[in-house]
């Protein structure tokens, strides 16, 4: 007999999904091209966008799609990821959760606290990238700015740059750990037993509004 | 190596391994320039645009000598005046502007691109075009706001120190075209010792602060001023009294990025050591068997 997997869930739209995964893939070229002016170590990255003037020009433009795209993704999503005192005590054991004692942790809506984490921190860096991209973005904005302000955005820019690759990784990791959580993104749907096993009290939500 | 000796790289942007340095013993040179007998000509300018081969637009009169205005991709150097009303006195200083090849050159720490900056052994530090990709990093490097941008093709331009006439023996331009002799170029050492003659003159002649601009924050530099006013140097249009290269510029390319690249390794490395230790994170029957009691 098949394994029953407790049916499906909707979790994302069709319109969301492409909204992620434009931001996504934005994400991984600022990344790519960004580490390669990082870092004399990884410059060799400028190849994969044409050589060094290329990535210089592609850069901010990549950018723009970036804070556009998850521009987009904050209007779909902020109001599921405000605070509440779940995400508290989820957070207090979070011994439990790196464990997978998920039976431990208390029931657990839409999102959970790492994951609510992930997107505020995602939209504070975003924004402080953004900005001081503006400054650093000699182009069209060289007379605007004192270069003293542009020495400030330089560092300003590669810290949140390295915090913002921490915690793709942070995000990136916990969806592969998570079994059953990469087709909420890629097909739109998830398993009622994942749905069950993560997000309880999301389930219940969607259950009872049918 | 390259072929010629007075070419042999001291320091390379952006490049993690040494350059050979077997022979490591050239003269470093210096480029003096004695402002207390400048008089304006400009021979300088021109010298410098001749034997680089390049042409400045014709601007506008601001309504001062300066012309152009400020340093561009085809100044490379520039005559700045400033009128100095020394206790009723008036005094008209004319310095000559323009790249001060320092010993720690802050551009060349800024560079992202492998070779685009380059320090020869004799101190001369050159921009070699090809290899710039035109993004600013030294403009925010130099603490003295000399590396201009072309909106032309994007790559950054300033004085080569005419490292292609020392090359083969010869001063840079500006050196060669100064009529009253105002540019000196030698060892840095005879230099500094031309540079001793001429303070003790000038204090003879009653500039008691008159002094030698080699400033010891940026390791010292490979162009210096003979200054009338050495105590105050910023009275020369704004030349920096004390400069160094920014805190914010050492800390953005000094030891914290390969800490940043460690740490987003380590992160890396962490998560799969979890997924190893702890394995992955599965739905388990129970769970399927909970869910389908309720979603269905």
């Amino acid at each position: 007999m098949e394994r029953r997997n407790g049916g499906t869930v909707g979790r994302y739209t069709t319109g969301a999904r492409i909204n992620h995964w434009i931001t996504a893939g934005s994400l991984v070229l600022m990344a790519l091209s960004g580490l390669a002016l990082f870092h004399p170590s990884l410059f060799f990255l400028t190849h994969l966008f044409g050589g060094g003037q290329s990535t210089r020009i592609i850069h901010p433009w990549i950018g723009v799609v970036l804070f556009f795209g998850f521009a987009g993704l904050f209007i779909r999503f902020w109001a599921y990821n405000l605070w509440n005192r779940d995400d508290t005590q989820w957070m207090k054991q979070s011994g439990d959760v790196i464990n997978a004692r998920e039976e431990k942790l208390p029931e657990i809506g839409r999102y959970n606290a790492g994951q609510k984490l992930v997107f505020w921190a995602m939209t504070l860096l975003i924004a402080v990238l953004f900005l001081s991209g503006i400054v650093l973005w000699d182009t069209y904005f060289h007379a605007y700015f004192t270069i003293g302000q542009k020495r400030l955005a330089a560092v300003v820019h590669a810290f949140a740059a390295v915090i913002t690759i921490l915690v793709w990784i942070v995000h990136v990791y916990a969806a592969i750990w998570v079994k059953g959580t990469v087709r909420a993104m890629t097909r739109g749907s998830v398993t009622g037993g994942w749905a069950w096993r993560h997000h309880r009290k999301w389930l219940r939500e969607v259950v009872q509004k049918r | 190596m390259a072929t010629l000796q007075s070419l042999d790289i001291k320091r390379r942007s952006a490049t993690t391994e040494p350059p050979p340095h077997v022979r490591g013993n050239a003269i470093e040179v210096a480029k003096l320039i004695d402002v207390s007998k400048c008089i304006g000509c400009k021979a300088c300018q021109a010298a410098c645009l001749e034997w680089n081969d390049l042409r400045e637009e014709v601007g506008y009169n601001t309504g001062v000598y300066d012309n152009p205005a400020d340093l561009s991709p085809a100044t490379w150097t520039l005559m700045r005046f400033t009128e100095f009303d020394n206790k009723g006195n008036l005094e008209w200083l004319i310095r000559k502007d323009g790249c001060m090849h320092c010993e720690d050159p802050g551009c060349l720490k800024a560079c992202p691109a492998p070779g685009a900056i380059v320090q020869y052994q004799n101190g001369i530090v050159d921009f070699v075009s090809e290899n710039c990709i035109g993004c600013g990093y030294c403009v925010k490097g130099c603490p003295f706001n000399i590396p201009r941008i072309s909106q032309a093709d994007n790559k950054a331009y300033k004085c080569t120190l005419c490292s292609d006439r020392v090359a083969v023996g010869q001063a840079p331009a500006c050196a060669k075209a100064c009529p009253t002799q105002a540019i000196y170029f030698g060892s840095k050492d005879d230099m500094i010792a031309h540079a001793e003659e001429r303070i003790v003159d000038l204090k003879e002649r009653g500039y008691a602060n008159a002094g030698l601009y080699d400033p010891k924050g940026v390791g010292g530099t490979h162009v210096m001023y003979v200054l009338h006013h050495a105590d105050q140097p910023e009275l020369y249009a704004g030349l920096p009294n004390e400069p160094r290269i920014s805190r914010l510029v050492e800390l953005w390319k000094g030891g914290t990025k390969p800490l940043a690249l460690a740490g987003i390794g380590l992160a890396a490395v962490v998560g799969f050591f979890h997924y190893i230790v702890k394995g992955p994170n599965e739905v388990t029957e129970e769970d399927d068997e909970r869910a389908d009691q309720i979603n269905r």
